[in-house]
């Protein structure tokens, strides 16, 4: 697991919300069983992420929709990708919300990668309100072939 | 401006009877919808669902939203999955007519903004009565 949360709840230590924080872990734990989806390891931290890796490329996704390009900050020093931005929602005035379950907000996510990677070469792609980040793996991080020289 | 910080939330399965023919999860998405004077409007998030691929149904009262995402073939293999990726499917009952010939939709980064007019008999109407 290379992912850490980066913060925890500033009250994290009183005895109700630890409570429901194990409650919350074990239905993750149980419902990951019960169906396919996200795996239980996971953050409460906005965005959630997806890592994966090629052999030559870790790929980052993440779900920003109704954000613009210019809103989120992406910078990547060593191992280490930080997420930043603030969500702003177009709220209309002079009329009747019937539902509001769209949520506003800043966020800032930090998580380590499982390798090192090259950061001058990372690109970043935003389509329908998906962020695909692209960090090429730095040279020593990349699998190498061994050669078997016949004696 | 907020200067609320924002939650992450997890994506909600729906959950019906029927089946998708697609075997891929289908999620609900997280709506706003408001009415104003005239019309009702419909704005839905649906990460990863391109302009072409929303589909939008007005029957019997029932309006229905469908987004269907392009799923990428690839070799990677993953570390870490924190969010399901799929389908998103939404169903309302409208109080009000709408007129279905005007109804708009906007597909943009992700959020679907659909505006539904509401039909000119739902609107209050004065009724004269005539004399005998």
């Amino acid at each position: 697991m290379a992912l850490i949360r980066w913060t925890e709840r500033p009250d994290w230590y009183s005895p109700g919300t630890e409570f429901q924080r194990r409650q919350r872990d074990m239905e993750r734990l149980f419902s990951s069983f019960a169906g396919r989806g996200a795996s239980p390891f996971r953050s409460d931290v906005f965005p959630h992420v997806n890592v994966s890796e090629d052999a030559d490329n870790l790929h980052v996704r993440t779900e920003l929709p109704g954000m613009l390009p210019e809103e989120i900050d992406i910078s990547v020093e060593g191992d280490t990708v930080t997420l930043r931005g603030e969500r702003k929602l177009h709220v209309v005035e002079n009329v009747n919300y019937h539902r509001r379950e769209r949520e506003a907000g800043r966020f800032r996510r930090i998580f380590t990668l499982p390798t090192r990677v090259n950061a001058d070469a990372v690109t970043a792609l935003f389509k329908d309100g998906v962020l695909k980040i692209t960090l090429p793996k730095a040279e020593e991080a990349k699998p190498k072939q061994i050669q078997i020289k016949s004696a | 401006m907020t200067d609320k910080d924002l939650q992450a939330r997890e994506k909600v399965e729906v959950k019906t009877e029927a089946e998708s023919t697609r075997n891929v999860p289908v999620y609900v998405p997280a709506v706003d919808i408001y009415e104003s004077q005239d019309a009702l409007v419909v704005v839905a998030d649906m990460p990863g669902v391109g302009p072409d691929s929303v589909s939008i149904d007005v029957h019997d009262n029932t309006l229905t939203l469908r987004g269907t995402v392009t799923l990428e073939e690839t070799k990677e293999r993953v570390h870490v999955q924190e969010f399901g990726v799929g389908d998103y499917s939404r169903q309302f009952t409208l109080g009000r007519t709408i007129d279905q010939s005007k109804i708009e939709a906007a597909m943009k980064n992700g959020v679907l903004t659909l505006t539904l007019p509401k039909s000119d008999i739902s609107k209050p109407r004065k009724i004269a009565v005539k004399a005998a």
